[in-house]
């Protein structure tokens, strides 16, 4: 174990900061060719062994990153992620590149169409390198359930990243991109960021819209940053936020700045350690989590001890909710449209012949499971019920947030797991996303920041919870509690820094 | 979606039933997983399922916002020989499906 | 039946006996509710902005949205809103607060596999529409929802039972409708017809939908059950679907009910369930029965947000909308002035289902007595109601005028109302000297009848005899031999004048 304040080796040949790279590219310091080069030759030296990448498209980035340097040259901005490598999870449509969300049902679909994160991107002048690894459909916490096989913890090969953006996380944290975007539906960014010693935010819902976000709990379903940075996680959430007319549920209205909060400090915020997102976790993830507390408080943040008992029913809520949505969101895929389709004598028949091949038993599992919930006779008692729990949750929330500005706790209740671990038992899978999982029900924002390791040297996340729209006091803390943790150094693919114990 | 406040414990029928409605097939072995693995989610959900809400309004969404409507307005659709470019079985410019057994409900 | 709070009560305000009985067996009364779906005339559908458009090259008014592609969200479309409100107002509903639900089902038409509609809150509830005859048909609710694809099966002879494989296009996908229920009030096969004819011009006057059936932009079902006579309780329903046209509609209910009838009387028992309507056989058969009905799982659509249009939003809608049929058809009645003959009940009736109305009020207003005019409208006019509907009412009641005066027969005036509507207008007056019309002469009108008595002797005997029948024997003969020139009431007066 290690605590924050340790040296550490710092990024060998990493990508950069984001913001720096945008800024020497805008310049005219650096070609976004260059950049992106540097960056193809990371992921051929590394991904074979991490495999964050499901697709990589260098040629269609290559275009892209010349572009860029065309508008350079010409004396345009290029705009504020100009030249900057990002990788996409794959359940972001991108037009004509593979869309495939790690599910055989989907293997080689190209959208004709491009998500608005994705069409953001692009206007920002980002170099959209390729899309990464994720759970089938997002859903699971290890990136096991990919059709395309797992990714691997870039500080070690033999456990998991994380998931369901366990692909975008390890690709940051084994240093082959600066900025990745994920999709957090019970903690499926903040979880594998924490698992992977990287940045991870997942912004308050509907603050960045999901249009082309293949859905899976539509209610749940966020896209946000994962970055090595608070700084680089703020760039990018400015970049992708913002009202969007193609998605009904997003916030309506301007969508302030990120970054000029960051060296703010937390001189005089209010800020709870949470009991239920502290008390059960390891040992080891407990002590980094109480060691946060108190670097905040040495910055002269007023930390109190908090509770909120009602957080202990949100995971078997969630397990009520977002199993319904999906088994309703993924019921499109029945071979008609796009996608795979097996064949069979009669409509029906084929319907079901094409979702038992295209569906992983995670995805069959939770489709069950929410086709059961939402089925006559038994709504009222769980999919009713655990919307009313919902409702607790969030009057929980705001309770606390009456007293305090942000709470903050564990991200994990461990550090990363060893891969195949908990394959079996879906239960244990379940709860990795314990911590996450009410800030989702409620649909706040909350941040998983890299604060020192645990067991084996693997890095443990604190999370950053805030109250819906209170981005910037939870990127202050996020800053703030970034600056006192100097532990753990980004592992690199290659240095051999990361390779199984 | 009759109030039942207690539902029984899950059995292979019903995952059966609900694998049906899902258009899945599962084999006997699938039948006696899933219904042991579902089983053991919804016994941890008992806690939320066995809370008295009374007066707790459900929360659909969580953001409080409303009337989001768009102007009746074109706009360009999708590429008709993109879209079937994708399928899996195309006649006559449009989507091929084996027959159809019974009418929509 | 999608609606979960269709359940049937007590019909209201019944009178006894008031209700005619459809059914071939007099102790038995059929009772009958109707679901209706219309297309609302939109330029977009309802999620998305594609084409709302009927008859266009297959799969090419498609997006992202109405194809249910991953990732693709729903936006609801104003002008939607604002012609379900349309109806909801007209059919006197409350307009509400209301969400959405997703009904998940799978069907190839159907692109995401679930149905965005409205459930347990929907947009407009509890209402009434009233007949021409005055029965008030209670409403339960009018609600919004989207439209499947086609279907088009292939391999024998379009049947989908017996097809070989099916092609889809998603064209219609996403177009906007609204679906109407009304209470089970209606009492026979002529009830429902009516009521459906009455919808269907109150939708075409709120301008929501075209009405047009024969183009699937309005689709009934209908739920009919039947009891004895006298008995407070409903019978056990059956839904029919596939009703093509009013006389599908009429029909079906007929064959529905007497099949419902020899079941029980035959000791039977009417099990519920949806049947499918064959127009060729002319009978309904078993689609599914209730065990076997959909679990649709329905839960709230959480793409979508609630709809909550302000009270001022729903009165400018209120206020912008035209006269209904029941308003229009009060108004020809009052310009009559005195209480309608049957006659002109039938003719109000076609006048305002035809649009004619206005023709008719604006040739009141120019001079013409309202009999004629409506008379005239109903009569002549129903062929191209449209191309009516451009004719000056100035104009119209110009002619109506030469006729009143005696300056053109009846049958003269009607040839010139042709040929003013093939031109879109003129001067009547001008367009009968061209065509030769003239008043006959008193002495020319006698001569003519003198002749056509004495050619009759047999007939003009049996006339005066008291046989007032054959007054339009010799009417006839008058206007042969005087190629329409005569006034039938001249000829008439002057063959009683004869008789003495
Ligand atoms: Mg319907
Ligand atoms: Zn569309």
């Amino acid at each position: 174990m290690t605590a924050p304040g340790a040296p550490t080796a710092g990024p060998v040949d990493g990508p950069g900061e984001a913001g720096e790279v945008a800024r020497a590219v805008r310049r005219g310091d650096r070609s976004a060719v260059a950049v992106l080069d540097e960056a193809l030759r990371r992921v051929s030296a590394g991904d074979g062994e991490v495999r964050a990448f499901v697709t990589v498209d260098a040629e269609a980035a290559g275009r892209a990153a010349e572009a860029v340097d065309a508008a350079v040259a010409a004396g345009t901005d290029p705009g504020p992620l100009a030249g900057v490598p990002v990788a996409l999870k794959d359940n972001l449509c991108t037009r004509g590149l593979q869309t495939a969300c790690g599910s055989r049902m989907l293997a080689g679909w190209r959208p004709p169409y491009d998500a608005t994160v994705v069409a953001k991107l692009r206007r920002a002048g980002a170099v959209i390198v390729g899309k990464t690894n994720m759970d089938e459909f997002a859903m699971g916490s290890s990136t096991e359930s990919s059709w395309f096989g797992p990714t691997r913890n870039p500080h070690d090969r033999s456990r998991v990243p994380g998931g369901s953006s366990g692909g975008s996380a390890a690709a940051v944290a084994a240093g082959f991109v600066p900025l990745a975007l994920g999709s957090d539906t019970g903690g499926s960014i903040r979880q594998p960021a924490a698992l992977c010693g990287v940045v991870g935010l997942k912004p308050t819902y509907g603050l960045v819209s999901r249009y082309g976000l293949v859905a899976f709990a539509s209610s749940l379903d966020q896209i946000g940053p994962l970055a090595a940075s608070v700084r680089d996680a703020a760039l990018l959430l400015e970049v992708v936020a913002g009202h969007d007319p193609a998605d009904s549920t997003s916030v309506p209205g301007d969508v302030p700045a990120f970054g000029d909060v960051l060296g703010a400090g937390v001189d005089g915020l209010r800020v709870g350690l949470c009991a239920e997102l502290v008390d059960a976790m390891a040992p080891d993830v407990v002590a980094r989590v109480r060691e946060a507390a108190d670097a905040l408080s040495a910055a002269g943040a007023t930390v109190v001890d908090i509770s909120v008992p009602e957080l202990h029913y949100g995971l078997s809520a969630y397990y009520l909710i977002a199993p319904a949505e999906a088994s309703s969101n993924l019921a499109r895929y029945d071979g008609v449209r796009y996608g795979l389709r097996a064949e069979g004598t009669d409509v029906e028949a084929m319907n079901t012949a094409t979702r038992t091949a295209g569906f992983g038993p995670e995805v069959k599992r939770r489709i069950m499971l929410g086709t059961y919930a939402l089925s006559a006779g038994y709504y009222d008692a769980y999919y009713g019920q655990a919307q009313r729990v919902r409702t607790l949750v969030i009057e929980a929330f705001a309770r606390a947030y009456a007293q305090v500005d942000v709470l903050i706790g564990a991200t994990t209740p461990t550090v990363a797991f060893a891969l195949g671990e908990k394959l079996d038992d879906p239960m244990a899978m379940y709860s990795s996303d314990v911590c996450t999982i009410p800030s989702n029900l409620a649909g706040h924002p909350a941040m998983s920041v890299p604060f020192g390791s645990g067991a084996d040297g693997l890095p443990v996340g604190v999370q950053v919870l805030a109250p819906a729209l209170g981005e910037r006091v939870m990127l202050r803390v996020a800053a703030a509690l970034e600056d006192r943790a100097r532990g753990v150094g980004r592992p690199v693919a290659g240095t051999g820094r990361s390779e199984p114990r | 979606m009759s109030a039942d406040p207690a539902p029984g414990p899950l059995t292979r029928n019903d995952v059966a039933h609900v694998a049906r409605l899902a258009r899945l097939a599962l084999d006997e072995d699938e039948l006696e997983r899933f219904t042991a693995q579902l089983a053991s989610v919804l016994a941890h959900a008992a806690d939320v399922a066995a809370l008295d809400l009374t007066g707790v309004a459900p929360t659909a969404h969580p953001l409080p916002i409303g009337n989001v409507l768009r102007d009746d307005e074109l706009r360009p659709g999708v590429d008709r020989d993109e879209v079937l470019a994708a399928a899996p079985d195309v006649e006559d410019g449009r989507f091929r499906v084996p027959r159809i057994v019974g009418e929509a409900p | 039946m999608s609606a979960p709070i269709a359940t049937p009560g007590a019909r209201p305000g019944e009178a006894p006996g008031a209700a005619t009985n459809g059914s071939a067996v007099p102790e038995w009364e059929t009772v009958v509710g109707l679901e209706v779906h219309c297309e609302l005339l939109t330029r977009t559908k309802l999620f998305c902005g594609c084409a709302n458009a009927f008859g266009a090259e297959p799969n090419t008014n498609v997006c992202p949205v109405c194809l249910g592609l991953p990732g693709a969200l729903p936006v609801l479309n104003r002008r939607a809103v604002e012609l379900a409100m349309c109806i909801g107002v007209a059919l006197h509903c409350s307009v509400r607060p209301s969400i959405f639900h997703r009904k998940n089902y799978f069907y190839p038409d159907q692109a995401k596999d679930y149905q965005i509609s409205q459930y347990d809150e929907p947009i407009n509830l509890g209402g009434w529409l009233e007949l021409p005859g005055g029965q008030r048909v209670g409403i339960v609710r009018a609600h919004l929802e989207e439209d499947t694809g086609k279907s088009t099966h292939l391999g024998a002879g379009g049947r989908i039972a017996d097809a070989d494989h099916s092609l889809v296009d998603y064209n219609r996908s996403g177009v906007p409708l609204v679906e109407i229920v009304s209470e089970p009030d209606l009492r026979s096969s002529s009830e429902a017809r009516a009521y459906a004819a009455e919808l269907r011009g109150m939708l075409v006057a709120s301008g929501a939908s075209d009405g047009r059936m024969e183009e699937g932009s309005m689709r009934i079902d209908a739920n009919v059950s039947v009891r004895r006579r006298g008995t407070a309780a409903f019978g056990t329903r059956c839904e029919i679907k596939n009703l093509n046209s009013l006389r599908s509609l009429g029909r079906a209910i007929e064959h529905e009910a007497a099949r419902q009838i020899a079941l029980l009387e035959a000791g039977g028992r009417v099990v519920q369930e949806t049947r499918h309507w064959d127009e060729e056989a002319g009978r309904t058969s078993t689609l599914r029965s209730k065990e076997e009905a959909y679990d649709y799982r329905y839960f709230p659509e959480p793409d979508l947000v609630p709809l909550d249009p302000e009270r001022e939003w729903i009165e400018t809608v209120a206020a912008s909308l035209q006269p209904m049929p029941a308003e229009r058809r009060a108004a020809l009645v009052a310009l009559l002035g005195d209480r309608p003959t049957d006659a002109e009940t039938d003719q109000v009736r076609a006048v305002v289902e035809q649009q004619l109305d206005g023709l008719v009020a604006g040739a009141v207003r120019a001079g013409a007595r309202a009999g004629l005019a409506l008379a005239r409208a109903a009569n002549e006019l129903g062929a191209d109601p449209a191309r009516a509907r451009l004719l000056d009412p100035a104009t119209f009641a110009r002619l109506l005028a030469l006729e009143q005066g005696g300056e053109l027969s009846a049958t003269q005036s009607k040839v010139v109302l042709g040929a003013l509507v093939e031109a879109g207008g003129g001067d009547p007056a001008e367009i009968a000297r061209a065509k030769g019309f003239e008043a006959m002469s008193d002495d020319s009108l006698v001569a003519a009848v003198s002749e056509a008595v004495d050619a009759h002797g047999d007939e003009w005997a049996r006339y005066v005899a008291g046989d007032d029948k054959l007054a339009g024997f010799f009417t006839g003969l008058v206007m042969r031999s005087t190629a329409g020139r005569a006034d039938g009431k001249a000829v008439v007066a002057e063959l009683r004048r004869r008789r003495g």
